[in-house]
């Protein structure tokens, strides 16, 4: 057994999804799935990815895994691919269950899929959709970590990540209407307004761990005049955690909801939430998955909104916040869209004093929640906060220089992000850019 | 409604009501809804602290409650909503409600005649559908995807049948769900069950279910079909002899299936959203035929022009002889009839809506902030702040235009000959 086998078999984590998952498999169901895989799903862009590789060991410095354990060769990009689909395509699909259930955890627990090590390959080669390609492996074989599983479970059964039911998420809706107007009377979130300008979407946990966002959103809609609304069905939801289990026929099936209650409800545009997993999943590979090139009913990112609304006077600030703050970089947005420009300027806007982290923008390291490795739970968080040291660093330099509060504009960054200020002892205040927003604004 | 039903085709133009007096009235006045023969306009209002009621043509209901929402118009002309009242819901129409309460009530849902009422509704925490005031004896601990047969004599919807942990995921992939009938429901269970059709006797349901991760396919009557696809879209009986089609993904590609089998030999990047012409002898789809376009195919052979952003709204004519659709390229919307698409684009266009004998088509359409009806590719000259989607006469010589005029708030039902337009 080499140094990084026995490195990766030390840091074996128990998972019911992945220790059961392995117990039904035979050599000849996973050889004949990846074989089926890789004949009828993958083409060109996955062998010249295989082909090109050089083994320069470049990517290793992009990834906070790699820079936040030691060096360790095994948690560097091209060693995630070696431990796996390397040895998947040496084998001609011929490996163990033990080596498939170690591959559903390297790509699923060990890579956030922020493509950050693609801007370091001499070649630009996208370890992140080879993780991907893992993954899809894995989901046929039934070898997944369970939260992330359940979390896909219940988008299947309710088309949103959180078993929100239908009456709930109306509920929550009109909670939030009546909360909002203890502040401003008039307040409206309007339900299933036929022809209006925005429906404003968001993911799952919204409604259920953080309605006081919608509550915020509403006022922002209200002080800039805007005529919004949300649905009352199925399809609210934005978020997308079966593009990350690899059952992408699910995420077709969440996005064709979203994208027709968006037409149905006949709105110019979608306007979403401070997220970014849901962002590549509207934007990019879901839409893309069912043909839709780009996304059939424009969307705009809530930093893009934000950006929006400040540039052209809809929403003014009252007071800027005065605490110092540091802007973490959501790798979906700013690796997927470059909103990089437009976070600061809204930071900007609002704020007395950005102190950035370095490196940053579109070179930021990733949160280490991202790619869905927050979601697959309790059972990972160690290894995951352990494994991001390096942002820990960078929060802790930032907080020398005097920032008080981070602003994470995505929610799993939020999560992770929480995580690691709390595991490495940071006492810093962890913000939306809409908390910021709405505390400085001027409200109608 | 249909158009049938109108009965009044020769008052040229009518002041129905005025909208701007209703806000002298109520501390706030909510958008508004039109009746289907144009006749009616309605809207939510605010009519006291904490108190909301609806106005319809400027009498308010007798009642109010502490809360309403989903005020929307039944196809026979009927007003419904959803009412809260002392943290009780239920239905009201025409402002009486329901004897039936309920913890939550939602997804209003009307047959075709709009005879049938149905919503879903909640009570204890199970779930259940409620029909003309009529709740499902049988209650589940979820339901969703709320059907109601055209005839509105039976309801449908995809139920949790077996209790599971949401961490348990072995046994969520046993199967945990399945579609209720009038609240029976089938035998058999599945991963999930999504959206489903009824026959149109409407004595026999068709549902897009998953069998494990992996298989999907179409279960007739709680029957799933031999044929296993790698997923599937909503299913639809054929009018002429009952069989089901469903859009299949065959290796990679979509075609029509009927009962399981292949129905069209060609394949697509997409197939979604099939219909049968009236008669059930022409089945056209929403289809992609290569990546990242968009086209309506009729009997598997798709129209020549295609669009880039999409194709939604997919409608025949009364006779089934054409098929209109509206399409977005580069961000405008318009309206494709028989693959020939209206030059100039809309902000946004609404379902097309053909004359009785198919030769005239019309919608509802936006542009630059201002509402119009655009009938055979021709905006009309008129304005609207807010206009309805337009009805033809049954000779086809008219068409009923509702709209609220220019500047000010007053709401306007109008006849217009097609000759003089």
């Amino acid at each position: 057994m080499t140094e990084s086998a026995l490195k990766a078999e030390s840091r074996k984590i128990s998972d019911e999804g992945l220790d059961k998952g392995v117990e039904k498999l035979t050599p000849a169901k996973i050889e004949q799935v990846i074989n089926s895989v890789l004949a009828n799903e993958t083409g060109a862009r996955l062998k010249v990815y295989a082909d090109t590789c050089v083994h320069c060991g470049l990517c290793s410095e992009a990834c906070h895994f790699f820079l936040s354990n030691d060096r360790d060769p095994s948690f560097s990009p091209a060693g995630k691919v070696k431990q796996t689909l390397w040895e998947i395509l040496k084998n001609k699909g011929s490996v163990s269950p033990a080596f498939i259930r170690r591959a559903a955890e390297v790509a699923s627990t060990e890579c956030n899929l922020c493509r950050r090590c693609a801007m370091y390959c001499p070649f630009g080669i996208d370890i992140a959709y080879l993780m991907l390609v893992i993954r899809r492996i894995c989901h046929k074989l039934g070898v997944m970590p369970q939260y992330i599983q359940t979390t896909a479970h219940s988008h299947s059964a309710t088309l949103n990540q959180m078993w929100v039911k239908e009456d709930e998420w109306i509920d929550s809706l009109m909670w939030q209407e009546d909360e909002a107007r203890e502040e401003i009377p008039t307040l409206r979130i309007p339900l299933e307004k036929e022809g209006a300008d925005i429906f404003y979407s968001v993911i799952g946990p919204e409604p259920k761990f953080r309605a006081q966002l919608i509550y915020q959103a509403a006022v922002i809609m209200n002080a800039a005049g805007l005529n919004w609304t949300m649905p009352a069905t199925p399809g609210w939801d934005n978020s997308d955690m079966c593009m990350y289990t690899g059952d992408n026929e699910m995420m077709g099936r969440l996005k064709k909801a979203h994208f027709e209650t968006a037409m149905r409800l006949k709105v110019k545009r979608i306007v979403m939430g401070e997220c970014g997993h849901a962002f590549r999943s509207i934007y990019d590979m879901g839409n893309r998955w069912l043909s839709w090139k780009m996304p059939p009913i424009p969307v705009t990112h809530a930093i893009e909104f934000y950006h929006e609304l400040l540039r052209e006077g809809k929403i003014k600030i009252a007071k800027k916040y005065d605490k110092a703050v540091t802007l973490h970089d959501p790798c979906n947005i700013v690796r997927g869209k470059g909103l990089h420009e437009m976070s600061r300027y809204v930071v900007n806007q609002t704020c007395e004093n950005l102190i950035e982290m370095h490196p940053n923008r579109e070179h930021n390291f990733c949160c280490s929640a991202g790619g869905g490795v927050i979601n697959c739970g309790p059972p990972f968080r160690n290894k995951r906060v352990e494994g991001n040291k390096v942002k820990a660093e960078q929060l802790f330099v930032a907080k020398t220089k005097g920032a008080k509060v981070v602003i994470a504009p995505c929610h799993n960054c939020h999560g992770g992000l929480e995580d690691i200020i709390h595991h490495y002892g940071l006492n810093m205040e962890l913000k939306f850019l809409g908390d910021i927003i709405y505390e400085c604004m001027e409200k109608k | 409604m249909n158009d049938s039903d109108i009965k009044d085709w020769d008052i040229a133009k009518k002041e129905i009501a005025d909208i701007g007096n209703w806000k002298g009235m109520f501390e706030w006045v909510e958008e508004p809804h039109v009746s289907p023969d144009g006749e009616k306009i309605a809207a939510v209002v605010k009519t006291g602290d904490m108190e909301f009621g609806v106005c319809e043509n400027g009498t308010p209901w007798e009642s109010v409650f502490d809360k309403v929402w989903y005020l929307r118009f039944s196809p026979d002309g009927r007003l419904t909503a959803l009412v809260s009242d002392a943290g009780e819901w239920t239905v009201a129409v025409d402002g009486q409600t329901w004897e039936s309460r309920f913890e939550f009530v939602w997804n209003t849902k009307f047959s075709r005649d709009g005879s049938g009422i149905a919503v879903a509704a909640q009570n204890g925490r199970q779930y259940f559908a409620a029909v003309n005031d009529s709740p499902w004896e049988q209650t589940f601990s979820d339901m969703s995807n709320l059907t109601l047969s055209p005839d509105g004599k039976s309801s449908a919807a995809s139920v949790q049948t077996v209790a599971f942990g949401e961490s348990d995921i072995f046994k969520f992939q046993e199967g945990c769900y399945s579609a209720a009938l009038d609240g029976k429901a089938w035998d058999m269970n599945f991963v999930n069950v999504w959206e489903m059709s009824f026959s149109p006797d409407h004595q026999h349901l068709a549902a897009e279910v998953r069998l494990n991760l992996y298989d999907y396919t179409v279960a007739v009557d709680g029957i799933p079909w031999e044929q296993k696809f790698s997923s599937v879209w909503k299913p639809e009986f054929s009018p002429q002899d009952g069989s089901v089609t469903a859009p299949a993904r065959i290796g990679g590609g979509w075609t029509l299936v009927r009962n399981g089998t292949p129905l069209w030999n060609s394949r697509f990047v997409q197939l979604w959203h099939h219909r049968y012409s009236p008669d059930g002898k022409k089945i056209a789809a929403v289809v992609s035929p290569h990546f990242g376009r968009w086209t309506v195919a009729i009997d598997g052979t798709a129209w020549t022009h295609n669009f880039g952003d999409l194709v939604t709204d997919l409608v025949f004519s009364p006779d089934g002889n054409r098929i209109a659709c509206v399409g977005k390229d580069d961000g405008k919307w318009t309206v494709s009839v028989d693959g020939q698409p209206w030059t100039g684009g809309f902000d946004m266009i609404w379902r097309p809506v053909f004359s009785p004998d198919g030769r005239r088509v019309a919608a509802k359409a936006e542009k630059n902030g201002r509402y119009t009806v655009v009938i055979d590719g021709q905006p009309l000259k008129e304005e609207f702040r807010a206009v309805w989607d337009p009805v033809f006469s049954p000779d086809g010589e008219k068409i009923l235009i509702c709209g609220i005029e220019g500047s000010g708030e007053k709401y306007f039902r109008q006849v217009m000959r097609l000759a003089d337009i």
